[in-house]
């Protein structure tokens, strides 16, 4: 808990593919450190950054850590409001029984209100 | 208003450090208080004291220096995003501070809005 004992709505949304750019694995870092402040936490995963939930990820080739077994890990966390833009996920040819963990379904017009209700939003 | 503020990008290559410090400069201008400014993923870049632009070229780490002297503004760099880049205590500009993610998160309790600058 904050030192106030305050607890803001923080929402993070994740638009990149997990791998080409930092931006993924640095926000996933984000989220776990912020989780230790007791905060009220939403995850979103939108644009390519519905590929970061993608089931089955093989990097050896790339040399690349595989951090995809932390997300399975947020629910330890208590992290647990996990969603994925429907708009998103089906312009990519990839539906819920496609992700590593279990996610809701939002539509962008619902995700827009959703995000007038936080307090702090994040976009990596 | 309490601003909290996020720099994601490396100088000269993108215009997000350029874009918060003009931000925070027109704030402070208008009265408001910059709660902290820290910098993430290769915004650490904007902290390292080697920097040497042409001498035509403004000098976006020296700005940020000058800002914090002036107006007392912490500038905090994140520890594990630094030192994935080269960013340690030997290299820092004056004004600047290596610290935890925490302090971003402290700073997003603390202030009434966090501006991201960054893609």
């Amino acid at each position: 808990m904050s030192e106030s004992g305050q607890v803001k709505r923080f929402m993070y949304v994740n638009r990149k593919a997990p791998h080409g750019t930092v931006y993924a694995l640095e926000s996933l870092e984000v989220v776990l450190i912020a989780a230790a402040f007791d905060q009220d936490v939403t995850l979103v995963f939108m644009d390519d950054g519905v590929y970061q939930l993608k089931k089955g990820q093989q990097t050896k080739a790339l040399e690349v850590k595989n951090f995809q077994p932390a997300y399975r890990a947020l629910e330890d966390y208590d992290i647990t409001k996990l969603y994925v833009e429907k708009e998103s996920l089906e312009s990519r040819g990839l539906g819920v029984e496609d992700m590593c963990v279990p996610v809701e379904l939002i539509g962008r017009r619902e995700l827009g209100r959703m995000m007038e209700e936080q307090d702090v939003l994040l976009s990596f | 208003m309490k601003f909290g503020i996020l720099v994601n990008e490396g100088p000269y290559t993108h215009e997000a450090s350029d874009s918060a410090y003009h931000f925070c400069k027109a704030a402070l201008a208008k009265g408001h208080e910059i709660h902290r400014v820290f910098f993430y993923h290769d915004g650490v870049n904007n902290a390292t004291r080697l920097t040497e632009p042409p001498q035509d070229d403004r000098n976006i780490v020296k700005r940020w220096s000058q800002l914090a002297q002036e107006h007392g503004i912490d500038l905090v760099v994140c520890v594990a995003a630094a030192l994935r880049r080269g960013i340690k205590e030997e290299v820092l500009a004056a004004g600047f501070r290596i610290s935890g993610l925490g302090q971003f998160i402290e700073s997003a309790i603390q202030s009434d809005r966090v501006v991201v600058f960054g893609d």
